[in-house]
């Protein structure tokens, strides 16, 4: 089986090379999509020229974002409880290390968790029995708290107030 | 202003072109290992190459039916490098070897588990219930190679193996796998414990002591791993990946400090007492003294005869089939590294190198997008688990780092890890899917009726989601 000459076999060996690398190529290719999104985001929005240019392009100034500064517990054992809001993450349950103390039979020791991502709070169950609602729509993941929406937990219900 | 359609794609056919490159690159490589053998393309290679190609098409086809939107590249970087691997091994196999084979019906095994993973679970956020089950899981695994029955006794100075039949098995590799599901639970419900709590000395905060807790047992796990399987890799590998995970949950770099240095005094320590440990350290720092060369056991001639293939290789290699890696023991396994850098150079370990690294930012990526944290810490978790064993590999094969027995995910031989880092694969397709796909809107429908969560607490079963928890049980 040494037919195939000498020549050939060097040009297989390098070719293997090149096929190896255009593989890799093909692959960052394909990857550039997700660069794309990226990108999208930050130069999403029309710069200060575009809109000289279209001025139909201007987006109406937001409405002035009111931020959460209390948490209020409207329903429930620890009814008118409010608890001031900081930047930092805050765990709801019975366990004593939370930060807000549930004294609710149907609350998990770890119930959920609040937590401020830019300017809104999520909410986010940490897989407690009998789940958490907002507005009642259990929850599946984390979703984001708008003001006055009721949050409940087992028998208590609490409001993000400004 | 720029308009990108940023609606998810399900991009399978970019996938499909993407798998017959990569198995143009694996069976590629099996014809010239043929080629320069002077056995030619007989009716074994057109076999095991037909073998590979249906299973990674078969593979694909599950992915178009079951997780439409999962990562496109993650699977042609897999087939690649087990397509490369079983050339390789193929190649060092004597005409009395069966490693090639047997490496072959290990991958279509491992595939066809991966194929089941992603067909029944579906959802990779089912695994959060079984957190504390996962921890069990792994101490088991860990400890069944130490059972008498069943040990499959020191190999090669290692107790990680278990006889099954005729073949024997690492329960360790997957122990890895059950060891990040607990880790990503554990973390994702605890991790504002850990956050919020501890006091501050100087610029970082350090934890509270009891939270320290599962700490302080990652690493005895991992010392009780040193100790009484005499495997130094597995054990940086288990401590390893607690340290990324926690990091990455709670992003206090003082995580990292305390780790680091319990695995350095660990490690001191180790080196003081065990002798294979001692030997390991001596053969990297003194690799071409003499003595220690030729010494047995505990010799470096291993890394240094790979050291000696990699400088034959070159730049572009010796050609497939073409070098001597036969000088180097466990050219087919440990040491598939230097074999790779013999005969395919420099240009072809980077190239694969640069396969490894592709692969690690596909997992990575895949947990920037996902939306859960379990999902993002379990695919940090696995993502890095192949990486650090890559390092530890390369890094002592290239004598960067001690030598360790961890094996090159995909390349080398060995059904166990093959296995296992095919279940890996299979988990990061599934989370990609998630973070790649639309977002689902809708309540959780079918949770699933009157499971047991980690309280133990059974939830009656009922027809619909309940609008209030009137129903639940009243927790003690």
């Amino acid at each position: 089986m040494n037919d195939i000459s000498e020549l050939t076999i060097t040009a297989l060996r390098f070719g293997f090379l090149l096929l190896l690398w255009v593989l890799i190529f093909s692959i960052v290719t394909t990857m550039r999509r997700d660069l794309q999104i990226g990108r999208k985001a930050v130069t999403g929005a029309p710069t200060a020229r575009e809109v000289r240019k279209h001025p139909e392009l201007a987006a109406s100034p937001p409405p002035a974002i009111q931020h959460a500064r209390t948490l209020v517990v409207t329903e429930g054992p620890l009814k008118g409880t409010t608890v001031p809001l900081a930047a930092s993450p805050i765990l709801l349950g019975r366990a004593q290390e939370a930060t807000l103390v549930l004294e609710d039979d149907y609350a998990s020791g770890r119930h959920a968790r609040l937590f401020p991502q830019g300017s809104r709070w999520f909410i986010e169950d940490l897989g407690s029995t009998n789940g958490t609602y907002l507005a009642d729509q259990q929850l599946t993941r984390a979703l984001p708290v708008e003001l006055g929406v009721p949050v409940r937990i087992g028998k208590t219900v609490i409001e993000l107030r400004p | 202003m720029i308009q990108t359609d940023t609606s998810p794609k399900p991009r399978r056919n970019v996938e499909l072109v993407l798998i017959v490159l990569a198995l143009a690159v694996g069976i590629g490589a099996s014809a010239l290992v043929s080629i320069n053998s002077e056995v030619g393309l007989d009716r074994d290679f057109w076999f095991q190459s037909s073998l590979l190609a249906v299973a990674a098409f078969a593979f694909h086809v599950v992915l178009r039916l079951r997780a439409k939107y999962a990562d496109p590249v993650i699977l042609p970087i897999v087939v690649a490098l087990n397509g490369l691997g079983l050339a390789l091994i193929h190649r060092m196999d004597g005409p009395a070897d069966d490693t090639g084979n047997n490496q072959l019906r290990w991958t279509l095994i491992a595939m066809a588990v991966s194929i089941a993973v992603i067909w029944f679970l579906k959802d990779h956020r089912v695994l959060r219930r079984f957190t504390y089950i996962s921890l069990a899981v792994s101490a088991f695994l860990l400890l069944l190679p130490l059972i008498p029955g069943i040990s499959a006794g020191e190999i090669l100075g290692a107790r990680v193996w278990i006889r099954v039949g005729p073949m024997t098995f690492q329960p360790g590799e997957i122990a890895k796998i059950t060891l990040a599901i607990f880790f990503a639970g554990y973390l994702s419900s605890n991790r504002d414990l850990i956050l919020l709590a501890g006091r501050k000395i100087g610029p970082m905060q350090f934890p509270r002591f009891k939270d320290l807790g599962p700490m302080i047992t990652a690493w005895l796990v991992s010392i009780g791993v040193l100790v009484f399987q005499r495997d130094l890799g597995s054990s940086i590998l288990f401590f390893g990946l607690f340290i990324v995970m926690i990091y990455v949950a709670t992003s206090r770099i003082s995580w990292v400090v305390i780790g680091l240095l319990l695995i350095l005094g660990g490690g001191f320590v180790a080196s003081q007492i065990f002798s294979h440990v001692a030997f390991r350290i001596d053969s990297w720092i003194n690799a071409f003294t003499p003595e220690v060369f030729g010494r047995s056991p505990g010799g470096s001639g291993q890394i240094v005869q790979g050291l000696f293939g990699m400088a034959d290789g070159g730049l572009v290699g010796t050609g497939l089939g073409q070098g001597r890696p036969d000088l180097v023991p466990f050219a087919n396994s440990d040491m598939i590294v230097a074999l790779i850098g013999e005969e395919l150079g420099l240009i072809g370990l980077f190239a694969v190198v640069m396969l490894y690294l592709l692969l690690f930012t596909r997992g990575f990526r895949a947990a920037l997008g996902t939306r859960d944290a379990f999902g993002k810490l379990l695919a940090c978790g696995l993502s890095f688990a192949i990486a650090l064993q890559c390092f530890v590999v390369i890094g002592g094969v290239t004598r960067l780092i001690p030598l360790t027995g961890l094996t090159t995910p995909f390349l080398a031989a060995g059904g166990s890890s093959l296995l296992a880092n095919w279940i890996i694969v299979g988990l990061l397709l599934m989370i990609s899917n998630t973070a790649r796909g639309p977002v689902d809107t809708t309540p959780m429908v079918n949770k699933p009726p009157a499971s047991t969560n980690t309280n133990g607490i059974r939830k009656p079963a009922t027809g619909k989601t309940p609008s209030a928890p009137t129903e639940a049980v009243k927790q003690q």
